[in-house]
């Protein structure tokens, strides 16, 4: 499955910087957030890429910065043989139409004052695909195929509950038939027993219409259930990438390895013997990132390259790559 | 060892537009010394209503404890007047919230509020005050404590903050500290952090812990004995392993199946547990659970089972079923 022509979407070497201004009639630049910093993956037709790492590591802007919804600062994304991070206007917003994504939170991502009809049509009326009586029946359509009752076509976003709300952002989604959806931590606001229900809703769809995911979280169970291949990021850099299993059983980076221990297991007889890898302090600030490695401040392992040359990810065994000098 | 707290028989409702919402229907249990209780359940289930209830923290109105009692050093909780329950609250017991970006106030000191407490509590001066939180600050593992007095809430990260928490939680000494989901708002590593400092403060002082959480995972890791909460009352409690290794009400058996497992490699489908849970308009005669189990008989759907001890020492479930055989209790 993995090979060359498999790939759906190449990432380059991608940045992002966030401006940081001083002052409010000449504002003048007093830094950047180093929120992306040239990170570079594949994800392969049909696959589910799993993205974790803390909060502030810049998952989300990676995921935002592929839909070009942020402005590469910049590196490219190829899709389809073309560099999206180029294209503008009209061009762009057609091949957007392959590529979606479903939000984190539910209250906040629908419009309170459209119906679902609206909400789920607007897609489709913006690129023109279904018009009118059509686009109904296709609006009832995807409400079926997300699991819920086509005859709730014309109620309001705050007569739903979160787990169905989130399926609403998710026939959104499917509504100009994607090839890839990113989906920034579409669970994470929900109940446990619902968050299951979505996950399962989430692989379902991916079977039956081909899917490919990029599927973004801290939950780094979960992000182990539904993926094929996990990147690990810390502070605007992937630090380790591997196929899920391998992760988990060997994980390499010592940040990967903090970050897995530190997942409780829902066992009280694991967790009575399991050790801990503690890590000490916080992340640091992505304004003004340590020099050389990003991890060196919190690694057990440092030493004096770590904060001169700042390590590739390179790859250790095929399909497993990690960015440590040891 | 002896009951520290006791709580019978504990409901609560709240008035809103829509009508009365029955929010905590009937809780009891008992907290023993030195004794870690985890509470689970997911939201609107009454886990943090029925603690805020014991602390009489409940705003009056919309909201009411209309039945129990909550018996803590031979003071019923519930009875006595503002003013005791007030000499109890943050010093015997207290309480850890769970976002510590929204429970510091903005404009006063660390030092201050950390101090707080003791300086209610006691006649000691405000230097001595100071002197106590620098220990407590320092206890909680937050580096230069003498220092860090003068800063405000804004300069500490929120791991930093989760500790002062604890630490202003912990000055005073409390027989009993009641952390109310303190690290869902924290990143894993963090969270790691914070359940190791909690365990080894809990050992060197001895206090019992409640712990209430959303989290399967954490609380097998951290707890003695669990309850598990659905629809404003209990429907589970057990030691911990024996809730994990043998449980007996459907609802947990569905919030462990909706889990995914780390410790194997193998592709397991989630168990969700179908539908949603309920809104609690009237007080349920029935088991609230019902609609979503598979297991459900004729008899659930008239009367409440209310816990019924089934195999293993101090494991009770509310449920008429045996979920292994599909077959009502004998």
């Amino acid at each position: 499955m993995m090979s060359e022509n498999n790939i759906l979407l190449k990432v380059d070497n991608l940045v992002k910087l966030f401006p940081i201004k001083k002052g409010s009639l000449f504002s003048r630049n007093a830094g950047y957030v180093h929120a992306v910093d040239g990170v570079s993956f594949n994800i392969y037709q049909g696959e589910t890429l799993g993205l974790v790492g803390e909060s502030g590591c810049g998952k989300s802007t990676t995921g935002r910065t592929i839909l070009q919804l942020y402005p590469p600062t910049s590196g490219s994304v190829w899709f389809n043989g073309e560099d999206l991070a180029v294209l503008q206007g009209k061009k762009l917003r057609q091949k957007r139409r392959q590529l979606q994504m479903i939000f984190q939170d539910p209250y906040a991502s629908l419009n309170p004052r459209m119906t679902v009809a609206q909400i789920i049509g607007e897609p489709m009326e913006i690129h023109k695909t279904f018009q009118g009586e059509a686009k109904l029946k296709r609006v009832r359509e995807l409400l079926e195929l997300v699991g819920l009752n086509p005859t709730f076509i014309n109620r309001y976003p705050h007569e739903f509950s979160g787990g169905q709300r989130q399926r609403i952002g998710i026939a959104r989604a499917l509504a100009l038939e994607p090839k890839l959806i990113v989906c920034d931590e579409p669970i994470s606001a929900l109940d446990v027993s619902i968050q299951a229900q979505v996950v399962n809703l989430l692989e379902d769809l991916q079977q039956k219409m081909g899917l490919t995911y990029l599927f973004i979280a801290h939950d780094l169970s979960m992000v182990r259930h539904i993926s094929n291949r996990i990147a690990v990021m810390y502070l605007g850099k992937i630090v380790e990438l591997a196929d899920r299993n391998e992760l988990y059983a060997d994980p390499r980076h010592p940040y990967a390895q903090a970050l897995l221990s530190a997942i409780p297991f829902p066992d009280p007889f694991i967790e009575e013997t399991r050790k801990r890898i503690i890590l000490e302090g916080d992340v640091p600030s992505p304004v003004n990132p340590p020099s050389g490695c990003r991890f060196r401040t919190r690694c057990r392992y440092a030493k004096e390259i770590c904060s001169v040359e700042d390590p590739e990810l390179k790859e250790i065994k095929p399909g497993h790559s990690v960015a440590c000098h040891f | 060892m002896a009951d520290l707290l006791q709580v019978i028989g504990l409901e609560t409702q709240f008035k809103t537009r829509e009508g009365i919402i029955h929010a905590v229907n009937g809780v009891s249990f008992s907290l023993k010394e030195g004794e870690t209780l985890g509470i689970v359940g997911e939201s609107g289930c009454g886990k943090s209503v029925s603690m805020m209830s014991l602390l009489r923290l409940i705003p009056n109105p919309p909201g009411k404890v209309v039945a129990g009692t909550a018996l803590f050093q031979n003071q019923d909780l519930l009875s006595i007047s503002d003013n005791d329950v007030r000499k109890v609250r943050g010093s015997k017991i207290s309480v850890v919230f769970q976002d510590p970006m929204t429970s510091f106030n903005p404009v006063l000191t660390i030092g201050d509020q950390v101090s707080e407490p003791f300086r209610v509590h006691s006649d000691a001066s405000k230097k001595d005050a100071m002197d106590r939180a620098v220990k407590y600050i320092d206890l909680v593992g937050i580096p230069n404590p003498r220092e860090r007095l003068n800063d405000y809430p804004h300069q500490f990260s929120g791991g930093m903050r989760q500790r002062a928490m604890i630490a202003m939680g912990l000055i005073c000494e409390p027989k009993i500290l009641i952390a109310d989901e303190p690290t869902t708002a924290l990143d894993v590593t963090i969270q790691a952090q914070i359940v190791e400092l909690v365990k080894r403060l809990q050992n060197e002082l001895g206090m019992s812990i409640i712990w209430i959480t959303h989290d399967l995972g954490i609380i097998a890791g951290l707890a003695d004995r669990v309850n598990v909460m659905y629809g404003g009352y209990i429907v589970e409690t057990a030691p911990v392993k024996d809730l994990y290794k043998n449980p007996q009400h459907p609802y947990t058996i569905g919030l462990l199946g909706s889990l995914p497992r780390m410790d194997s490699s193998e592709y397991r489908r989630l168990t969700s547990i179908d539908g949603l849970p309920p809104i609690l308009l009237e007080k349920p005669n029935y088991c609230c659970f019902e609609p979503r189990c598979r297991f459900a008989v004729d008899k659930c759907r008239n009367m409440n089972p209310g816990l019924l001890q089934v195999e293993g020492e101090g494991h009770f479930a509310a449920c008429w079923v045996n979920p292994k055989t599909g077959k009502e209790h004998a």
